[in-house]
């Protein structure tokens, strides 16, 4: 018997375990569904910008090798289409360095803007032939004109009159430079956007920004631009180098940062995009290997170079051809509206050079904008954003549709370093550039500085030398500008440092700063000159210094022979900074730096300040409400509008789903067609009826998986019924139905925190169903309890019977109407048991109602007042519990000869369904008295043992729980 | 009569048949007693005195207040320098009673913390399973999303308590130690003392939004197993697979999906120009992930059969 126990035991925790997972079924398809939708929409958020092919067509156009010359240079040429023509078009020359594939990223994004682009090998470089000019007004700027006539005569090109194409020009440093000397000769350039170029390549590669006057200073970020400048060596060499290989190492790697830019992506983008195009320059290049020392150079670039790079200076032909090769020459004649772009991180076109086009554009005639973008030839070439900027201006300019990008000045602030490595950006708009004609002056704040006189000493060879940056691998660097921007050191005995005061509140530097410096040859020395670079430091409370842009401004400083000093006024190098309060200014004045030609004399200067002031350029502006992540705002919105709305739906449901019978109010229980499948096949509980009337202690009798407990559990609203419903006075019992509060129960073992006390546990159970402790009764609960002092203990301490004694007293709190117990004597000892089959009876006497469910036959007969037997989770019997052991007039006979005693039996008159088990022969009497079968019984000579009912009840029962 | 016996007085029964025969409850017209209303039950102060009363919780919270106390000791054990001005946030430690905050925040930003939430939020049906009390409660009957409301916004108060705590201890271990000068961040910038605790404050409240997604999934896990272990253990198991995946850049801006992505995105809060748009995106994550697992649960919860 207690193996069977065992046995149904187990097979009752296996059926249990497995039932989660069946149930589970509609989360999980509900989880894939979710994972799908996710997927799909980071599918389609990273794939709905596909880019369409954009069609070209390769051409190579003959122009004149020269002015005079009757020999032919072909330049190799890409037009791409838009998907709409005749549409205007866009020409766009490439970089120092670089070949028409260069800017086939941004040529295909014009073309999709809906422009002609035509991107060209200038020559000298890709497959083009002919020489390098540097953009000389003689040679490339004539085959631009070229170009112009050639785009003229296409189909496709929109034009303004005969022979002239509707064209914008935008080009990025080299191609930029060309964009102006374009538009400074040829009328036909309806517009320009040149990119971090120069305006006067001397001053660019042999800067000079001391003048002995004072500067003007209307614009922000004007540069003295004196003669006489200082050789920046690492830029030209690189510069040089590019033309020689074709290498594009003077074009920005990557990309500048933007603001409101996710993450990574700038630096995601480079090296998918960089070997790409590098195996297309493979295939295009021109022997990499240089024939001669001149490369692709014409001979009298390749000479003025070798001058500059030997002797460190320039003579007047060189300076003559440097300037014929830039903007500077024709930017006064170009009235068609320009925008420039230039990079606040640029060691070699400065925001200077475009400060300087931007006046003569102005003084022309002609609309200007300026953007200062956190980029440059070391910080990375313009982003999508920019670019878009750019399509945007054209578009306008060249077609009238978009909105007016106006003349205004716009910069991007770097500000403090994101948790994701990249500086947090904002973009800054000022209505316009200050200073041009007819604009307002720059602001400028005048700062304290102090400092005594130094004395700073020139090594012999210009060797160590400070560094400030590094030319071509700036952009390298500037992917972590925290390092760049402090990787300047200056060399002790070689700087002399000149400090403002703190600042009260925070100062945004916008453009170039200027301070007047005193140089002298120190006492003996007798310099005809002297090479300074001067720097200016962001230095914070804890003197972190910082270099903004990295750049320096070199200065060439005549000295009298008679040993008077001589004042100087400098211009520092246009940088974007926010000085923060607390910070300082410092002005650094250094006698040497990696990146330039420094004077190989030693010397030795004193140098002090002429003027205790630094003058700072402010232009106020407003900061663009960028930034916001749009679609994050809008996911936290719509996120809390789903959970507000799923939270309202289900209260509706829950409000809708009370369901009251009232003719039924006065039944305790009521249960109708009860069915529980489970998926997979389990039925617990089938078509399962019967109803409990008041004052009945009804006993649920079966075996062990007969299907009580789950009955029990659906009556408490755990388990959903599959079909049919249960009323407890009247109202239908779903899960958290109010009527269960008229029930207490004790299913299926205990439950208690174990952490807390008997007492404690029930005094929280009470108090978790919000009723009042008067109602609670739990006095006398813990008393039927009655577990003394242990009530006080842990309940991790109790015993079975202990919990389950505790468990039925937390039943009887609040004194239910409907008492349901399941298997209330198991682990009771026998006194314990006979005391709660009394405790059961009494309160069902008391006017209540009590359901007991047991697998004991005895215990039911002994408790129950009624009696329901379930086997296999169908109803077998039900009714008074003496009716149904009575088992409805069938009567049984121990006999000794049991086959005869059968035959005696089925001759009397009535009796019917005769059948022998072993020893005792069973007979359906139909109202026959047992006594006339008894002496029938006698007579025919029969020993009777016994005679009585037939204990169907425990025959029936006894063979279930045997036969399981 | 013994008092450690267990044993029912006789008396006893027939004082609970008296009361039973004297008793009889008013019925209000939806079945139950009149003194029932549904949202009367497990009011949030006897579930916090069902929680609070666990060794596991007051545990946890001890730990919390030991943990900057430890750290503390180690800096003054190991070599450090008190006037270091540069540096990671470990290296800055020292250098305000506000750097060790965010040191102590930085430290246990990544593990700590989503586990204590995946504690408090895990644990709490899937305990009351494992002990059997869960049908007790719905049987009282306490509906079901009420429940699970009730013990939601009971275990988000116990998180956001602990997760208060480790800073507040921090600043006073910190304060005490490190004394309550400015709050150098790792770019060198300096905010005044009041700043950073009122940053330290809004960073504490990033955390908690950025870990709703942790709560979310744990509740989930809570409700669909009995084992309190396998809910919490599940749940953190998920965060570190995340912080894992969060490390491959090969996956390129899919990791923006990371439920982990944006957690230390606090940090933005250091800088005297707060850039917020990082921490828009984590709390927009951590809302759509959260909100889906809270409503996951609260659908398998309301439809499930209680078992245990």
């Amino acid at each position: 018997m207690l193996t069977a126990r065992s046995q149904q035991t187990a097979h009752k925790v296996n059926e249990v375990s497995r039932l989660p997972r069946l149930r589970g079924r509609w989360s999980l398809p509900a989880v894939i569904v979710i994972l799908a939708l996710a997927a799909g929409i980071v599918f389609f958020t990273r794939t709905g910008d596909d880019p369409v092919p954009v069609p070209t067509r390769d051409a190579v156009i003959d122009v004149p090798e020269g002015p005079d010359s009757t020999q032919t240079v072909q330049i190799d040429t890409t037009l791409y289409l838009p998907q709409r023509t005749p549409a205007p078009a866009v020409l766009l020359p490439h970089g120092f360095g670089g070949s028409k594939n260069s800017v086939k990223t941004q040529a295909e994004e014009l073309a999709r803007d809906g422009f002609v682009v035509l991107a060209y090998s200038a020559r000298g470089f890709g497959r083009s032939t002919g020489q390098i000019a540097l953009n000389s007004l003689d040679y490339e700027v004539r085959d631009a004109q070229k170009l112009l006539d050639w785009l003229a005569t296409r189909d496709e090109v929109q034009k303004d009159a005969p022979g002239d194409p509707r064209i914008g020009v935008t080009g990025a440093s080299y191609g930029g430079a060309l964009a102006l000397l374009l538009a400074g000769v040829d009328q036909r350039v309806d517009t320009l956007v040149p990119v971090i170029t120069y305006n006067d390549l001397s001053q660019a590669l042999l800067p000079n920004s001391a003048a002995l006057a004072q500067p003007q200073g209307a614009t922000p970020s004007a540069n003295a631009f004196s003669d006489n400048g200082v050789f920046k060596r690492s830029w030209a060499g690189i510069f040089f180098s590019a033309g020689m290989t074709n290498a594009d190492t003077a074009s920005p790697a990557g990309e500048a940062p933007e603001p409101g830019q996710i993450d990574d992506n700038a630096q995601v983008s480079t090296p998918t995009q960089a070997p790409q195009e590098a195996g297309q320059q493979g295939q295009n290049r021109q022997p990499a290997r240089p024939t001669d020392a001149c490369g692709r150079f014409r001979p009298e670039v390749c000479a003025a170079y070798t001058e500059v790079a030997t002797t460190g200076k320039a003579s007047a032909q060189t300076l003559e051809l440097l300037r014929k090769s830039s903007p500077v020459e024709v930017a006064d004649k170009i009235t068609k509206p320009t925008m420039l772009v230039q990079g606040e991180q640029d060691t070699l076109f400065g925001l200077d050079q475009a400060d300087a086009t931007a006046r003569q554009i102005s003084e022309a005639g002609g609309q200007v904008k300026v953007v200062w973008y956190a980029g440059g030839h070391d910080g990375g070439s313009p982003g999508t954003q920019l670019r878009k900027q750019i399509s945007d201006w054209l578009s306008f300019h060249l077609t009238g549709k978009g909105t007016d990008p106006g003349t205004g000045f716009e910069y991007a602030v770097q500000g403090a370093f994101r948790t994701n490595g990249t500086p947090s950006l904002r973009t800054v708009i000022a209505p316009s550039y200050p200073g041009l004609s007819g604009g307002a002056q720059t602001e400028r704040r005048d700062l304290k500085l102090s400092g005594r006189p130094q004395l700073v000493v020139n090594p012999a060879g210009g060797n160590p030398a400070a560094v400030s940056s590094l030319p071509g691998l700036g952009s390298a660097l500037s992917r972590s500008s925290s390092i760049s921007s402090r990787l300047s050191v200056d060399l002790p005995g070689q700087a002399a440092v000149f400090t403002s005061d703190a600042l009260d509140s925070q100062m945004l530097l916008t453009g170039a700063s200027s301070v007047r410096l005193r140089v002298a040859n120190a006492p003996n020395q007798q310099s005809p000159e002297a090479v300074l670079f001067v720097k200016l430091y962001d230095v914070s409370a804890e003197g972190v210094r910082t270099l903004p842009g990295s750049a320096v401004a070199p200065i060439r400083v005549a000295l009298p022979a008679d040993g008077n000093p001589t004042d100087v006024s400098v211009t520092l190098p246009g940088a974007v900074r926010p000085v923060e309060s607390e910070h300082r200014l410092a002005v650094v004045v250094s006698t040497t730096d990696q990146a330039f030609q420094n004077a190989t004399a030693p010397a030795a200067y004193q140098v002090s300040l002429a003027a205790d002031t630094i003058s700072v350029p402010v232009v106020p502006g407003t900061n663009v409400t960028e930034g916001a992540p749009v679609g994050a705002l809008w996911g936290i919105g719509i996120s809390l509008a789903v959970l507000a709305l799923a939270g309202v739906i289900a209260m509706f449901r829950r409000r809708l789903a009370h369901d009251e019978d009232p003719s039924l109010a006065s039944v305790p229980l009521v249960i109708s067609s009860l069915t529980k499948s489970y998926p997979g096949g389990l039925t617990a509980v089938k078509d399962l009826s019967f109803r409990v009337e008041h004052g009945q202690v009804l006993g649920l009798l079966g075996p062990n998986g007969a299907g009580k407990t789950t009955t029990l559990r659906m009556l408490m609203g755990l388990i959903h019924p599959t079909e049919g419903h249960i009323r407890v006075f009247g109202h239908k019992v779903v899960p958290g139905a109010p009527v269960l509060a008229r029930i207490g129960s004790f299913v299926e073992g205990s439950g208690f925190l174990p952490h807390l006390s008997g007492a404690a546990n029930l005094k929280l159970y009470w108090a978790a169903t919000g009723r009042p402790l008067s109602e609670a009764h739990l006095d006398e609960a813990l008393e039927i309890a009655g577990l003394g002092d242990a009530v006080h203990r842990r309940v991790r301490t109790y015993s079975q019977g202990m919990r389950q004694r505790l468990a039925i007293a937390q039943a009887m709190l609040g004194l239910p109407d409907l008492l349901v117990l399941d298997e209330p004597t198991n682990g009771l000892d026998p006194p314990q048991i006979h005391q709660m089959r009394e405790v059961l009876r009494r309160y069902a006497a008391a006017g209540r109602t009590v359901l007991v469910s047991s697998h004991l036959l005895a215990e039911v007969e002994q408790t129950c007042s009624h009696v329901v037997v379930m086997h296999k989770g169908k109803l077998v019997a039900a009714g008074e519990v003496g009716e149904v052991a009575a088992g409805g007039g069938e009567a049984t006979f121990k006999v000794d000869q049991p086959t005869l005693a059968a035959k005696v039996l089925g001759d009397i008159e009535g009796v019917r369904d005769v059948h022998v088990e072993e020893d005792a022969v069973h007979a359906s009497m139909n109202g026959v008295p047992r006594a006339t079968a008894l002496s029938a019984l006698v007579a025919a000579g029969i020993a009777v043992d016994q005679a009585g009912p037939r204990r169907r009840l425990e025959d029936a029962f006894l063979e279930l729980v045997g036969g399981e | 009569m013994n008092e450690h016996d267990v044993h029912t007085d006789p008396g006893a029964l027939k004082d609970l048949t008296d009361a039973a025969a004297q008793t009889h409850l008013e019925v209000a017209e939806d079945g139950s007693p009149k003194s029932y209303r549904a949202n009367r039950t497990l009011k949030l102060r006897v579930e916090l005195a069902r929680q609070i009363r666990r060794r596991r919780t007051q545990l946890v919270l001890g730990f919390l207040v030991l943990l900057p106390f430890l750290l503390a000791l180690s800096f003054e054990i190991g070599q450090s320098n008190p006037n270091r001005r540069s540096g990671g946030f470990v290296d800055l430690a020292t250098a305000s009673g506000i750097n060790f905050v965010v040191l102590t925040l930085f430290v246990s930003g990544s593990f700590l913390l989503p586990m204590i939430v995946a504690l408090f939020f895990g644990d709490t049906i899937a305990s009351e399973a494992s002990w059997s009390s869960l049908k007790y409660l719905l049987a009282a009957p306490i509906p079901r999303h009420r429940l699970l409301r009730q013990k939601a916004v009971a275990s988000g108060l116990l998180s956001v308590f602990a997760l208060a705590l480790l800073p507040a201890v921090a600043l006073a271990v910190g304060v005490t130690w490190y004394g309550a000068g400015e709050v150098v961040s790792p770019t060198g910038e300096a905010a005044p003392f009041g700043d950073g605790v009122l940053g330290v404050a809004l960073a504490v409240c990033y955390i908690s939004i950025n870990l709703f997604w942790v709560a979310g999934l744990a509740l989930y896990l809570s409700v669909s197993t009995d084992a309190p272990l396998g809910a919490v253990g599940g749940t953190v198991l998920v965060s570190i697979l995340s912080q894992i995946l969060d490390q491959i850049t090969a996956l390129e801006d899919l990791r923006n999906y990371l439920p982990t992505h944006y957690a230390m995105a606090w940090a933005d809060l250091l800088s005297t120009e707060i850039d917020w748009s990082e921490m828009t995106k984590g709390v927009c994550s951590a809302l759509i992930y959260g909100g889906v697992f809270t409503l996951l649960a609260a659908q398998k919860f309301v439809r499930k059969d209680i078992t245990s």
